[in-house]
């Protein structure tokens, strides 16, 4: 999930993994469908994490 | 520089117009990180100097102690009744009106909007190849900074603006003096800003009378807070757009072309590896950051053990930031494929750059143009290659030869 409070649209994110994050409007993440990450999506979804300047993601274990 | 006397003691007298800081911060600001991470100067009626990411990055984030009122440092601090605007909003704003001024700007500038800009940014550098490759023959000398990366910046923003594309050589000596004349004097710099102001209102009176679409028409025609925004503060808008979109993605392509044309290998690799560019990428932004900002300080305070004072200027080296080694692993080297690399060079929190996503769209599209037509360059003269002082650092001649 993302915190909208930090993002400030930096855009990392949807840059690396595009199918799991897209731009809203003004550039800000968003997290795709449910943000469930695919099986085999994993590295993707923790490179965001790990590139976000704002350490605004993070993988929530379910 | 002339002006000022050269720098002896960097932890308290520092001076990013120094000879010594202009041709490599890098070793200053590691021997700052670990000796007085945050250094002090009494030139600039004073400032402070952190150098570590974790201080950059809390100064960042705290704009109820430190405002964007001043983000150039120099001996001008603009006066409190300027905020919460500042001279250039967004850029010069605090909370709670920096957000507005800010919005009205992000939709113009997000990925959608910037997506639509590659294809004629493409043909642009197209064009510049074309010329150099004709101005050097085979084997000839060309300078990546003056011939090619300067132009691209000028262009886009240009065409996005709905400036005229013969103007670029006018606008760049416009913001040439607000960033790199921080050490002439005071009314030389005024008069600069005034040539610039008067300018943009001979463009912006023509837009009020035939709107088109460009961003200046939608600026003159957006809202903010329920009313138009005036045509004085599109002006600001438009100059700081000027002054913050093209000194800064010039020096990111210089400077990434001046890593390319030193180190023979990443070169090879990213022309047998063209998809590792985007990574590579975010690898020259970090290591070769060009923006430094400043803000003042709001009241006296003891920061961190500093005894700073109302109107104190504290520069940002968001650069020193995504050097410091306990922010990345082997900072100090330049690895084109990093993959963790939360680099602040657009910086970090409500002044994020408005303007990444067309700078990277710049960057990316200037390397590949340039990297499919000259895949084979080199420094022609190491000596030769002049970077520039101030807040904003890149390569200001870079003369290379192409093979
Ligand atoms: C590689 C090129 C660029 C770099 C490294 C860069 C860097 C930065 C940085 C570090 C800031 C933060 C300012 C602060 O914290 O006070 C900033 C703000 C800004 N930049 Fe850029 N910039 C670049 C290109 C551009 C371009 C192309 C534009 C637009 C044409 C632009 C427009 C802006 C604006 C409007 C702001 C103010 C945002 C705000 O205050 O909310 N920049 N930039
Ligand atoms: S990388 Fe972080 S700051 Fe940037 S858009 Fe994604 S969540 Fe927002």
């Amino acid at each position: 999930m993302i915190d909208d409070e930090r993002c400030e649209g930096h855009g990392r994110c949807y840059s690396i993994a595009g199918d799991l994050f897209e731009p809203d409007e003004i550039g800000n993440g968003v997290v795709r469908r449910d943000g469930t990450v695919p099986a085999g999506r994993e590295r993707e979804a923790e490179l965001a994490v790990e590139n976000c300047p704002e350490q605004a993601i993070s993988l929530v274990e379910d | 520089m002339g002006r000022h006397e050269p720098v002896v003691d960097w932890a308290t007298d520092f001076d990013h117009t120094d000879d010594a800081y202009v041709a490599d911060p890098f070793t200053i600001w590691n021997e700052l990180r670990n000796s007085c991470p945050i250094a002090r100067t009494d030139r600039y009626q004073g400032a402070w100097l952190p150098t570590r990411h974790e201080d950059i990055a809390a100064i960042a984030y705290d704009t109820d102690r430190f405002t964007s009122r001043s983000v150039v440092m120099s001996e001008f601090r603009a006066p409190v009744e300027m905020a919460p605007q500042g001279i250039a909003p967004p850029i010069s704003s605090d909370p709670p009106y920096h957000k507005g001024a800010r919005r009205v700007l992000l939709p113009a500038f997000a990925p959608q909007a910037v997506d639509k800009l590659e294809a004629s940014t493409r043909a642009y550098c197209h064009q510049l190849v074309g010329a150099l490759r004709v101005e050097a023959g085979d084997g000839g000398v060309v300078d990546a900074a003056v011939g090619y990366a300067q132009h691209i910046p000028v262009r886009v923003i240009a065409n996005m603006l709905g400036l005229p594309e013969t103007d670029g050589e006018r606008f760049r000596g416009f913001v040439n003096h607000v960033l790199e004349g921080v050490d002439k004097p005071m009314e030389e710099r005024a008069l600069g800003m005034m040539d610039l102001f008067e300018y943009l209102q001979v463009q912006i009176d023509d837009h009020l009378a035939n709107p088109r679409d460009d961003l200046i028409s939608y600026l003159l025609a957006a809202e903010l807070d329920g009313s138009q925004l005036d045509p004085f503060q599109v002006a600001r808008t438009v100059a700081l757009l000027l002054i913050a979109g093209i000194d800064t993605t010039w020096s990111a392509i210089g400077a990434s072309l001046w890593h390319l044309a030193g180190n023979p290998a990443d070169r090879q690799r990213l022309v047998a590896e063209p998809d590792l560019l985007p990574t590579a990428m975010e690898e020259f932004l970090r290591a070769y950051a060009p923006v430094t900002m400043a803000r003042l300080v709001r009241e006296d305070m003891d920061y961190s053990g500093c005894p700073m004072k109302a109107n104190d200027f504290v520069l940002l080296p968001f650069p020193a930031a995504n050097r410091d080694p306990k922010a990345f692993d082997r900072a100090d080297e330049v690895i084109i494929d990093r993959e963790v690399n939360r680099h602040a060079a657009f910086g970090l929190g409500i002044h994020r750059c408005a303007g990444s996503h067309l700078a990277r769209m710049e960057l990316r599209v200037a390397l590949e143009v340039w990297l499919a037509e000259f895949p084979e360059f080199e420094l022609a003269d190491p000596a030769a290659v002049r970077w520039s002082a101030g807040q904003v650092r890149g390569p200001r001649l870079l003369p290379v030869r192409i093979g």
